[in-house]
């Protein structure tokens, strides 16, 4: 039985030419978005953020939402951080005024502070190169947060890596042993460490692979990373450094290659760098990394 | 043909103007300007920029109001008032109404937002005795507004076609805030660890309107010109949208049973 | 063969209706109908029978569920059907923040007139419905009876060659209601079509070629009304009078009522003469002698009686 009914041709020729059309705008829409996206870079971000800087008085303007806009605020930190990352930027500006608009937010915002404490204080263009915002950010943390220990952690990290302060930096790891659900003994003998050599490449090994081991951030454990690889290398060509001191003695010249080192008995096995790639010798009996190698030695470099 | 959707946008206009509702808004808005002014005592060195922040700001957000306010009653009080029985018997099409409706409403806030530009003017002229170069990024600012109202006057109108003015306004201003981040749901889609929540996220990031686009007030204050290309592609990103909400209006408008 | 103005055609409405919105209410069923170009259709019936749920489909307000409909050859969803109608909504409201002037002259918008074409029919018509002192005032100031006189006159500034007027005489006095049966009658008079809904059955049966009836959504009777009502004559009523002192013809006066000095008494047709003769006898003046007819009322009246015994409306269970 036909129902031909009028409001088909009214409403199915508005509603036809909506579902064609509309699509096919969406994709044109879409496009110009792109286009936008890319003009516009971070101009107005940047300065957007100038305006707003003041934590405490953005928590008065969020409304008791604070919470949710240090998320907003933290993840945007997190793409600007990116974002420099990927043009390597050397400029990290905006890095410590949005991480502490997060934090001061919502300072239990733990990951911000971790995250802080690595890629503020790491020299461009791995991070910030500003280790003293980083400390900062960190003891602000540490106030709110006097249960984490790994609060602690970080901040030992900062004042030995960083900032070369053995004394405090010792007297982080020890507060942040006292806590029930640290790993006491390891913290104690890094406090013990560090108070008595100050720095050495094994204590640095040490406290990195113990960042390594227990943060959850996958950024900063990439860098910790690189840090340990850092300092395996660098461990290894100081021994093999020692063996070509050795061989001087015996044979009263430098080695000229690894394999002399193995021949004379000095070395066994197949010294390959944390990459994979063989040490090398260098002039003067100094051994080195493989040329091709990615690992960077220069990174906590320090007078033997 | 083409003159019907001018006499609907005519008659919406006046009668914006004869319900008190624009006076009231202009008088606030420039009211708000003058307490610029004072804050500007308080602070120097930086009155050109407060007043131009504050001033923009007023001006987007009286605007907003104004376009919701109006445009969830634009269809739903014909309607319900049973106005649209004799005008719909006349040879005008459901479509010519609806984008008479808009325009109305759009002719109605461009004539608001540019005496309360007006008003900025003269606060600014005030301040600071003169006017640069770089304010003619203030005007671009205006214009970015008015493309943002636009939208928005779109949306609203489109919820006016099915529901009541108190839903419409939500949906509206979710619609809104939704698009002001914008951009953080951009970083979801390229940060996120999960790739299927990275897609979603893109798509809703083009799907939703993109109110942060419009957002140069900061530019503005500190005199930044805005580049040609900009403009353009933001004029017709608003443009295209709107047709997009205006074809969905009509396709939701053409089959209504008028109670 | 004269053009047909309007051709209905199987048209029907459904409702949903409940809390689920699942049930279907059928307010006009199947209706079919045609009026010639030139006629005064009359629209007739209770309240709820879908008279005016009619003329919103006609005009395109609400959309049917099935059935088709044409006028002047155009169908209902073509837009340029509407440059040749006119309509008037029952119980007209429009934008009160306009005047009546301005009212007039926004609708004519619509249609094609120089700017001094449109000011002087705003004028005219304003004129012919009597509001020209009022076409200054604010629409939120006019009385319903007004009000239906900006109704009228929106419905016809364009010259539309088929009218539709929703209960035209609803709210006015009876000068307002003679007002409107003047106009109805001059358009007759100029060869348009009118199509319109009333209670008031008197005045269509004065004014309508033809009416037709609506019952609870369904058309009972269509026809012209001298042909609805039959041509039965019921009786001859006699009006008289009796000069003071004087007593009325034993035979009619126990059958007659009387006020003051004046009789009424109804007689059968058959003994008309009879009576007249006793009334002469007895020099009763005689005032009045009318056939009795039934009216459009009494048909109407029984038609709606007989629906309304078989009739809720048509409920239909759609799962």
């Amino acid at each position: 039985m036909s129902t031909h009914t009028l409001k088909i041709t009214s409403q199915v020729r508005a509603v036809a030419l909506a579902l064609v059309a509309i699509p096919i705008l969406f994709v044109a829409i879409a496009a110009v978005q792109a286009r936008i996206d890319a003009l516009s870079g971070s101009v107005t971000q940047q300065k957007e953020e100038l305006l707003l800087r003041s934590g405490p008085m953005l928590e008065k303007l969020s409304l008791g939402y604070g919470p949710l806009l240090a998320d907003i605020y933290w993840t945007r930190a997190v793409q600007y951080f990116g974002n420099h990352m990927e043009r390597r930027s050397h400029s990290f500006e905006l890095l410590a005024p949005l991480l502490d608009i997060a934090t001061t937010l919502d300072p239990k915002l733990v990951i911000a502070y971790r995250f802080g404490a690595v890629f503020l204080a790491e020299r461009p263009p791995g991070g910030a190169g500003r280790p003293d915002f980083a400390v900062d950010l960190v003891k602000k943390g540490i106030a709110s947060n006097r249960d984490v220990w790994q609060l602690n952690y970080d901040l030992g990290l900062l004042y030995y890596m960083r900032l070369k302060d053995y004394r405090k930096a010792s007297e982080a790891f020890l507060d942040g042993s006292k806590n029930p659900a640290a790993p006491a003994e390891l913290m104690k003998i890094m406090a013990a460490r560090v108070a008595e050599n100050g720095e050495s490449l094994e204590t640095s090994r040490l406290v990195w692979a113990e960042l390594y081991n227990s943060t959850k951030d996958e950024s900063v454990r990439q860098r910790a990373l690189f840090h340990v690889q850092a300092l395996d290398a660098q461990m290894a060509l100081k021994k093999l450094n020692d063996n070509s001191e050795e061989y001087w003695k015996k044979f009263g010249r430098f080695p000229t290659s690894i394999q002399e080192l193995r021949d004379a008995g000095l070395v066994q096995g197949d010294l390959k760098d944390p990459a994979g790639y063989p040490y090398v010798m260098g002039p003067n009996g100094v051994p080195q990394l493989d040329p091709h190698s990615p690992v960077p030695v220069e990174l906590n470099q320090q007078k033997p | 043909m083409s003159t019907m959707p001018a006499a609907v946008a005519v008659n919406t206009f006046r009668e914006a103007v004869r319900d008190r509702v624009l006076y009231n808004l202009i008088f606030f808005a420039l009211m708000m300007i003058g307490a610029a002014i004072l804050v500007g005592q308080i602070s120097i060195g930086v009155e050109r920029l407060v007043i131009v922040n504050l001033g923009l700001s007023a001006i987007s957000i009286f605007g907003i109001i104004m376009a919701i306010f109006i445009g969830v009653g634009l269809v739903y009080k014909e309607m319900e008032k049973r106005t649209l029985y004799s005008l719909l018997a006349k040879p005008i099409r459901r479509w010519e109404f609806l984008v008479g409706k808009f325009a109305g409403l759009l002719l109605t806030l461009v004539v608001n937002t540019a005496l309360m530009t007006l008003g900025l003017a003269a606060a600014l002229f005030y301040v600071s005795r003169s006017f640069e170069r770089s304010d003619v990024g203030i005007l671009t600012a205006v214009y970015f507004i008015l493309l943002e109202l636009a939208l928005i006057t779109a949306l609203a109108l489109f919820f006016s076609c099915f529901s009541s003015p108190m839903l419409s306004t939500l949906y509206t201003l979710g619609i809104y805030v939704a698009g002001v981040f914008a951009p953080d749901i951009k970083g979801v889609s390229e940060y996120s660890q999960s790739p299927a929540l990275a897609s979603l996220a893109r798509f809703v990031y083009y799907l939703l309107p993109n109110f942060h686009n419009f957002n140069v007030i900061a530019a503005a204050a500190h005199g930044e010109t805005i580049p040609f290309a900009l403009v353009w592609h933001n004029t017709l990103y608003a443009a295209l949208y709107v047709i997009v909400i205006l074809l969905a209006a009509s396709a939701v408008f053409s089959g209504r049973n008028l109670k | 063969m004269k053009n047909l103005a309007i051709e209905i055609k199987g048209l029907t409405k459904d409702y949903p209706v409940g809390f689920l919105r699942k049930r279907m209410r059928r307010s006009l069923d199947y209706l079919t109908l045609s009026v010639e170009e030139g006629e005064t259709f009359g629209f007739l019936g209770p309240n709820g029978a879908g008279k005016t749920t009619t003329m919103k489909l006609l005009m395109g307000l609400i959309f049917p569920t099935a059935g088709t409909a044409r006028i002047r050859g155009r169908s209902i969803a073509d837009v340029r059907m509407h440059r040749e109608i006119g309509y008037m909504p029952e119980q007209p409201y429009f934008y009160d923040y306009l005047t009546a002037r301005e009212l007039l002259d926004y609708f004519a918008r619509f249609f094609s007139y120089s700017a001094t074409e449109r000011r002087e029919r705003v004028t005219r018509f304003l004129e012919l419905v009597g509001l020209t002192a009022a076409g200054d005032v604010q629409l939120r100031k006019f009385s319903k009876g007004m009000l239906q006189r900006v109704g009228i006159a929106q419905a016809i500034l364009h010259d539309p060659q088929v009218v539709f007027l929703d209960e035209p005489m609803s709210g006015l006095d009876p000068l307002g209601r003679r007002e409107v049966r003047d106009i109805i009658l001059s358009l007759k008079r100029q060869g348009r079509t009118i199509f319109f809904s009333t209670h008031i059955l008197s005045d269509a049966e004065v004014l309508c070629d033809r009416v037709g009836v609506l019952v609870g959504g369904k058309l009972q009777g269509v026809g012209a009304p001298e042909e609805l009502v039959s041509m039965d004559v019921l009786g001859i009523e006699i009006l008289f009078e009796v000069h003071t002192g004087g007593a009325p013809p034993r035979s009619l006066a126990e059958r007659a009522t009387q006020t003051g000095n004046r009789y009424r008494v109804e007689v059968p047709e058959a003994d008309l003469y009879a009576a007249l003769e006793e009334l002469r006898v007895s020099e009763a003046r005689i005032i009045s002698v009318t056939p009795l007819r039934p009216s459009l009322e009494d048909y109407f009246f029984r038609l709606v009686g007989r629906q309304k015994a078989a009739l809720e409306p048509t409920e239909a269970r759609i799962a």
